[in-house]
């Protein structure tokens, strides 16, 4: 019979060198340190978006507004109830302060941005059209025309 | 005596246990976000301007308190809503010889429909009680029809879809040559088939 590995067999298999093993798991920690964005904000509403297909990216964070609308997380439901609620700067504004909060973040960006900023509707799928109608009144108050609804990526047939 | 001794090695065997620490630590810390959503342009807050329309060019979408579409005096399913903007906005009714006709259009061409889609408008009216969700549903359909036609000019004039060249034009890496290209590009899509829809204001009845 022939024997194919005689002169493995006779050997023990030499280890597995680990010495790349740092480098790789550095590559992968350079990759996250590049594509991570902390959150600068605490999300005090509830937030889950509804789903459209024809969306348009909104990647150019520094024109960018954001206001997020929906019922008070479990936390703070104790104390402030179910009604939606408006939250801006990492804190609950009323309907009426929406304009001064925006005019505020507004004049924080530079001269160059301000005329293509946007607002960006983050409401929650729970949400009703009377807060988001106020909140659009509101802005228009101000001069803000340029809005985006906010959404994930999906059918929007989901949300019916 | 010291001059001539061998350099000590560091031990760099918990460097990789380093690394992972700062892996896992970025790992759980990040949420890639990418924010996407339906752009609008909300009308300036002069109400001074009154335009008169007639009935057949207006497109009356609403919805009620308990989410149900209403789209020209009869209560639809969302999912024929589509169809049904775009055939309202490719109706192209002028007939041939006429000023303003469409020659474009690819629709019926009936007398109730719109006459040209430059004066095609749509309204989407809410009331307060209306979902949200139900609402960008129905921007979304108002859009994707928009997007459809664009699509078919795009195709036809340039053979790319409206949706790349948007696209393309956003893309940094392109030269400022390609960029003035694609922008004449957009802007004659954009005349064929302009997006006129209205939000009016909230009546509570």
């Amino acid at each position: 019979m022939i024997k194919f590995n005689k002169y493995r067999s006779s050997k023990s298999l030499p280890p597995v060198s680990t010495a790349s093993l740092p480098d790789i798991v550095f590559i992968l920690l350079f990759f996250f340190m590049t594509v991570t964005v902390m959150k600068n904000q605490n999300l005090l509403v509830e937030n889950t978006l509804p789903t459209a297909t024809e969306t348009e990216k909104l990647d150019k964070k520094d024109r960018v507004i954001e206001i997020y609308v929906g019922k008070p997380t479990a936390e703070a439901k104790a104390n402030l109830g179910d009604e939606p609620r408006i939250q801006m700067d990492n804190k609950y504004i009323t309907v009426g302060e929406v304009g001064d909060y925006a005019l505020q973040a507004l004049s924080s960006m530079p001269e160059h941005l301000k005329s293509v900023a946007t607002v960006s509707i983050k409401a929650d799928i729970g949400v009703k059209m009377g807060i988001i109608e106020d909140l659009k009144s509101e802005l228009r108050m101000v001069n803000l025309l340029k809005i985006n609804y906010t959404t994930y990526e999906g059918a929007a047939v989901d949300n019916l | 005596m010291k001059n001539h001794r061998i350099p000590q090695e560091v031990n760099a065997g918990s460097m990789a246990d380093i690394a992972f620490l700062l892996l896992i630590f970025f790992l759980v810390t990040t949420s890639i976000e990418n924010d996407a959503g339906l752009n609008r342009l909300m009308p300036s807050n002069d109400n001074e301007a009154i335009v008169d329309i007639r009935e057949r060019n207006l497109f009356e979408i609403s919805i009620n308190n308990s989410d149900q579409i209403m789209a020209e005096e009869e209560i639809i399913n969302s999912k024929i809503l589509r169809k049904k903007v775009i055939a309202f906005i490719d109706n192209g009714g002028y007939t041939l010889g006429m000023d303003g006709y469409c020659d474009y259009c690819k629709g019926d061409r009936l007398l109730d429909l719109s006459e040209n889609p430059d004066k095609a408008i749509i309204s989407i009216k809410t009331q307060r009680n209306t979902s949200y969700p139900v609402y960008v549903a129905v921007q979304n359909e108002v859009i994707a029809a928009y997007n459809t036609l664009r699509n078919r000019e795009s195709l036809r004039l340039f053979n790319t879809p409206y949706e790349s060249i948007y696209s393309d034009y956003y893309n940094e890496e392109i030269s400022d040559d390609q960029k003035g290209q694609l922008k004449e590009r957009l802007e004659i899509i954009r005349a064929l088939y302009p997006q006129k829809i209205l939000e009016p204001e909230t009546v509570n009845n």
